[in-house]
């Protein structure tokens, strides 16, 4: 995690101190951005910002502020992006109207209290706020929590790894368009399984659809990303 | 440990990340990613497929007054909340399984063991304690049965599974796992199905014991 030497040689990481996603917006940002991150230090090199700017997405900086900030005005960014978005997610699982809206309440304020838990290296902010949607549904759903493994830890000393933040918001942008260039049909599949319920005999019908490569790229970047981490728990 | 060589089907994990499995299964999915860096990695991937499509959905607009809300509840102490962590050779959502004490297990014959964690319609999920070198009972079951081993091993037709593999059987298949000979084997298993034990006891007196 501390060297950057796999993939992009022409990144250089300086040591940032908790924020990593936030600063690189400064060059580019459009002011409520700006205003974001005045007073922030340790900003990237100016050749990775254009890169990382391109391939990040905004949410994943609000949520990195809220994390490191407790920054509020990231926070109604985040709620203006998800709430209607997740109220839509949670129409589709069958909520009513006003359940829905409370369950949007019941998450982003999650979101604002677990942000902590948040790790850009291994998830952008949507796939984040997706579990804590899914499960928060689940569990009012059965009327019992979903089991979740074991938090992840980050050694301590480990310094946020630019290299990995960008090459994983790269896989996003190749996942989206991936996304994108499929038949309605296919999408269906998808969003029957992730929004609503698909029996699980049923799921099977999704490891057709042609996102194969794509999801192996990301399982094989977060893998090395376990692999750098535990070697550093274990010198 | 040695290395995990059993991993997760796909369609399994995909339907744990969606949230289309059953609690059961559930539990053995979230204690194997917990010991499986492979796997967690594969869940965070169909995570992020979440991701963007919760990002493309056609939005539905919030009623008037949702942010203020929202805001008036952020200076809010969150409720507290005591996760049960992981224990020993029992990953977190094991011991949560167990509402944080250690098993208290039943004797099954032959010096089998178990602990029934939860049984509904939906499936069983359950802990096997078997003494090094003996076998589980010849059994069968109607539908899905995953096990995830915790301590020791068992071998059965398929290979041979040690901490942190999985092994999932479908249908009828007979399959006579025998633990291996270090020490005792303990073992997660959920059913879709209630299971039946051929050779110790009769069908009957199965919802008596719940096996
Ligand atoms: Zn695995």
């Amino acid at each position: 995690m501390v060297q950057n030497d796999r993939n992009s040689p022409d990144v250089i990481a300086p040591p940032l101190a908790g924020a990593v996603g936030v600063s690189d917006t400064v060059a580019t940002a459009p002011c409520h951005r700006a205003r974001m991150t005045a007073g922030e230090s340790g900003l990237l090199q100016a050749d990775t910002v254009n890169q990382t700017d391109a391939t990040r997405s905004d949410p994943t900086l609000w949520l990195l502020a809220v994390r490191d900030q407790r920054d509020r005005a990231a926070f109604l960014l985040l709620f203006e992006h998800f709430a209607p978005r997740l109220k839509a997610m949670l129409l589709r699982g069958g909520l009513r109207d006003g359940s829905a809206e409370d369950v949007v309440q019941d998450v982003m304020l999650a979101v604002w209290h677990k942000a902590a838990q948040f790790d850009p290296h291994r998830a952008e902010a949507s796939a984040w706020i997706y579990r804590i949607a899914r499960n928060r549904h689940i569990d009012l759903a059965r009327r019992k929590a979903p089991p979740e493994p074991d938090l992840l830890v980050e050694p301590e000393g480990a310094e946020p790894d630019a290299a990995q933040i960008m090459a994983l918001g790269q896989e996003a942008a190749l996942l989206r368009r991936a996304l994108g260039a499929m038949s309605p049909d296919q999408a269906r599949v998808l969003e029957q399984a992730y929004f609503e319920d698909l029996p699980h005999s049923r799921i099977s019908e999704m490891t057709g659809l042609p996102l194969g490569t794509i999801k192996s790229r990301i399982r094989l970047g977060l893998e090395r990303l376990r692999r750098d981490l535990n070697e550093l728990r274990q010198p | 440990m040695t290395a995990i060589t059993h991993h997760l089907p796909d369609a399994l994990l995909d339907a744990y990340v969606t949230g289309n499995l059953p609690h059961a299964f559930a539990v053995v999915v979230a204690a194997h990613l917990s010991l499986c860096d492979a796997c967690r990695a594969r869940s965070e991937a169909a995570e992020m497929i979440g991701g963007a499509l919760l990002d493309r959905i056609a939005p539905a607009a919030m009623r008037a007054g949702a942010q203020d809300r929202l805001l008036a509840a952020l200076d809010r102490a969150p409720p507290p909340s005591v996760p049960i962590a992981a224990s020993g050779i029992f990953p977190a959502p094991v011991m949560q399984a167990l509402g944080g004490r250690p098993p208290g297990w039943r004797m099954l014959g032959g010096g089998i063991r178990q602990h029934i964690l939860s049984a509904d319609s939906e499936g069983s999920l359950r802990l096997l304690y078997i003494p090094p070198g003996r076998a589980v009972p010849e059994h069968s079951h109607g539908g899905l049965e995953l096990t995830l081993v915790l301590q020791g091993s068992f071998s059965d037709s398929a290979g041979r599974f040690g901490p942190g593999d999985v092994e999932t059987a479908h249908d009828d298949i007979d399959h006579q796992p025998v633990a291996g000979p270090e020490g005792p084997c303990i073992c997660l298993a959920a059913t879709d199905a209630p299971l039946r034990f051929r050779a110790m006891i009769p069908r009957l007196l199965q919802p008596l014991f719940r096996i």
